[in-house]
């Protein structure tokens, strides 16, 4: 299970770095939201694919799945949720303001002389 | 008082709430950050006393016991350098006063410096490597706010550049912490040392694992394959925060190297020092390089932030005693010297409204007191004796000597020369000559910017005098670097 795992964690890294290399600004948005996924379902795989009750409180004493990385994931998806709102509005209002959102039309040349 | 240690992080954290309800009131916003940044001065104070009389501080928060809880740790390492990073805090919400504008002033901006003052003085004082990820990120979010605060277009441009660097970066210290997760099992700093250092040797996947955090604190700290995105980003917001970031961004880096390198991955010493030996060196040629070729002073003080990285980095990768004085001495001086510089060629800008030093001179005709702390400042960064540079830079090229690494150490020799150049550069061209046209302009209050700026060169000159006192500081948190079992024990104690 983990080695299938691994293979759909890099395939979204793949895709995401393939996308971060594109002129577009929303396809760099839609990058880092790949990238986060597969950063996300990293941890859960790291954390152990072993079988067992949903980390409740259980009566019966069953075994547990790791609680720890489901805490890590959730948090982190927490963050990268408010980065990609932010990255989202900056790039609407960068489309607003400068008038393009192809990358290679961004280029600064301040203070380069 | 046990809970002495998450002082300086609660201080900033709940007067950046508090600020968020005055918006609009700018006066009340202005008091309100000054006091609470003087307050947290006094307690980082306290607490660097406290670490100095009875040893390393831990603080368990919610009493659970250690590797279980997240636990605050305080040894003098980051004790110092929350010290420093209040003092500069304060000085640049004092030269905020007169130099922000109230447009910026009424969005948030002195919330979101203390929001930022939160991310750094966490990522100093954390005991968890997860823990450290999130105050990452505190520091991260407020320092894209305030990169892009006001929405000028090369704001908007640079955050989008900058924001970008920084998201695949955290993605990739998540990826770490997963790797790390899987091999130890344990997010708790100490623990992880103890376990790694429990093994036989270094299994491979470690080695890659250090390598993986290098390039994760490496991006964030700017050595060499990784700075491309600080020279621009760093160029666009204003003077005030320029000066937050140059201080206190990358120095999060460095420390976060500082403390993997000597807590976790100090077996191997073999590949990955030697790599990290290697790119410090070459970071510094590119700080040089970069130093003396821009004619615009922005860029000029940018690119000095690398070099001053790349000296500190090459003081860790020595790893003696020696070395490692050296860098925390150089660490913390070029903190405060770099504030004070990026202030002092804001007041230049506002005096001749431009930053390309071709376009003006002669302004030691006017501005005397600019003039001579400017040169003060540049001859501290360069490491001349009675100033605050020269104690580090002679430690850590005592220490490279002394282990036999030649190369680096006589490159960094010679980098100060040209860093000397670099800065007297601007003093020469900028100062000396005939004066110009705009050299008489009323409107500037420029004494009230000046206070910062000669607050902390004083603290500078006084770091560099003084530097038998503070060496006693400064050889105890040499002691938890040389020694990771002293870290362990005081952390896993029970």
């Amino acid at each position: 299970m983990e080695i299938l795992m691994a293979i759909i964690i890099g395939i979204l890294f793949a895709s995401a770095t393939y996308l971060f290399l594109s002129k577009s600004i929303l396809r760099i948005i839609v990058a880092s939201g790949l990238l986060s996924h597969g950063a996300h379902l990293l941890i859960l795989t790291m954390g152990g694919l072993k079988q067992g009750a949903v980390p409740l409180v259980n009566k019966e004493g069953i075994p547990v799945t790791d609680p720890l990385p489901q805490a890590l994931i959730l948090t982190a998806i927490v963050i990268s949720f408010g980065v990609t709102a932010l990255f989202l509005v900056l790039a609407y209002r960068a489309y607003q303001e400068l008038g393009t959102d192809n990358m290679d039309q961004l280029r600064g040349t301040e203070g380069n002389d | 008082m046990i809970n002495l240690i998450v002082l300086p992080i609660l201080i900033p954290l709940l007067t950046a709430v508090l600020l968020i309800f005055f918006a609009s009131k700018v006066k009340t916003q202005r008091w309100i950050s000054a006091i609470s940044a003087l307050l947290n001065i006094g307690v980082a104070f306290s607490v660097v006393r406290k670490v100095f009389v009875d040893g390393i501080q831990i603080l368990n928060v919610g009493s659970w016991v250690a590797p279980f809880g997240i636990t605050l740790v305080s040894d003098m390492l980051s004790a110092l350098l929350v010290l420093t990073t209040t003092i500069i805090g304060f000085a640049v919400i004092l030269y905020s006063f007169s130099s922000i504008g109230k447009e910026r002033e009424k969005y948030y901006y002195y919330a979101l410096v203390q929001f930022l003052l939160v991310g750094v003085i966490g990522a100093f004082t954390t005991g968890d490597i997860f823990n450290l990820f999130v105050f990452f990120e505190v520091m991260l979010m407020a320092s894209y706010v305030l990169l892009v605060i006001g929405g000028t277009k090369i704001q908007l441009r640079e955050s989008l550049k900058y924001l970008t660097v920084n998201v695949i970066s955290s993605a990739l210290f998540v990826i770490s912490v997963a790797y790390l997760y899987s091999v130890v099992g344990t997010l708790n700093m100490a623990q992880i040392s103890e376990r790694i250092g429990s093994l036989e040797e270094m299994p491979g996947i470690l080695t890659v694992i250090a390598v993986l955090f290098l390039i994760v604190f490496g991006m964030k700290g700017a050595i060499f394959p990784l700075y491309f995105w600080l020279p621009g980003s760093y160029f666009a917001p204003p003077i005030p925060v320029m000066a937050l970031f140059g201080a206190l961004l990358t120095k999060v880096g460095v420390y976060s190297i500082i403390r993997t390198f000597t807590l976790f991955f100090f077996q191997d010493k073999d590949y990955t020092y030697e790599l990290l030996m290697i790119l410090a060196i070459i970071t510094v040629v590119v700080g040089v390089i970069g130093s003396i070729a821009y004619w615009n002073i922005k860029k000029i003080i940018i690119y000095n932030i690398i070099t001053a990285i790349g000296v500190i980095l090459y003081g860790v990768s020595v790893a003696t005693t020696t070395s490692f004085t050296g860098s925390i001495l150089y660490l913390i001086h070029d903190m405060l010297i770099k504030a004070a510089l990026f202030l002092l060629i804001g007041v230049m800008i506002k005096i001749t409204g431009t930053s390309n030093l071709r376009q003006f001179s002669g302004l030691i005709k006017h501005y005397p007191g600019l003039a001579w702390t400017f040169f003060i400042a540049a001859i501290s960064l360069a490491g001349i004796p009675p100033f605050s540079g020269f104690v580090g830079k002679l430690l850590v090229i005592q220490g490279g000597f002394t282990a036999e690494e030649y190369i680096g150490a006589t490159i960094i020799l010679l980098s100060s020369l040209l860093v000397l150049y670099s800065v007297m550069k601007i003093f020469i061209h900028g100062f000396w000559g005939v004066p110009k046209e705009y050299a008489k302009k009323e409107s500037i209050s420029y004494r009230a910017l000046l206070f910062p700026i000669v607050l902390i060169i004083t603290i500078s000159v006084l770091y560099g005098i003084g530097s038998d006192y503070v060496y006693s500081y400064v050889s105890q948190a040499v002691q938890t670097l040389v020694n990771p079992e002293l870290y362990i024990e005081a952390v896993l104690k029970e």
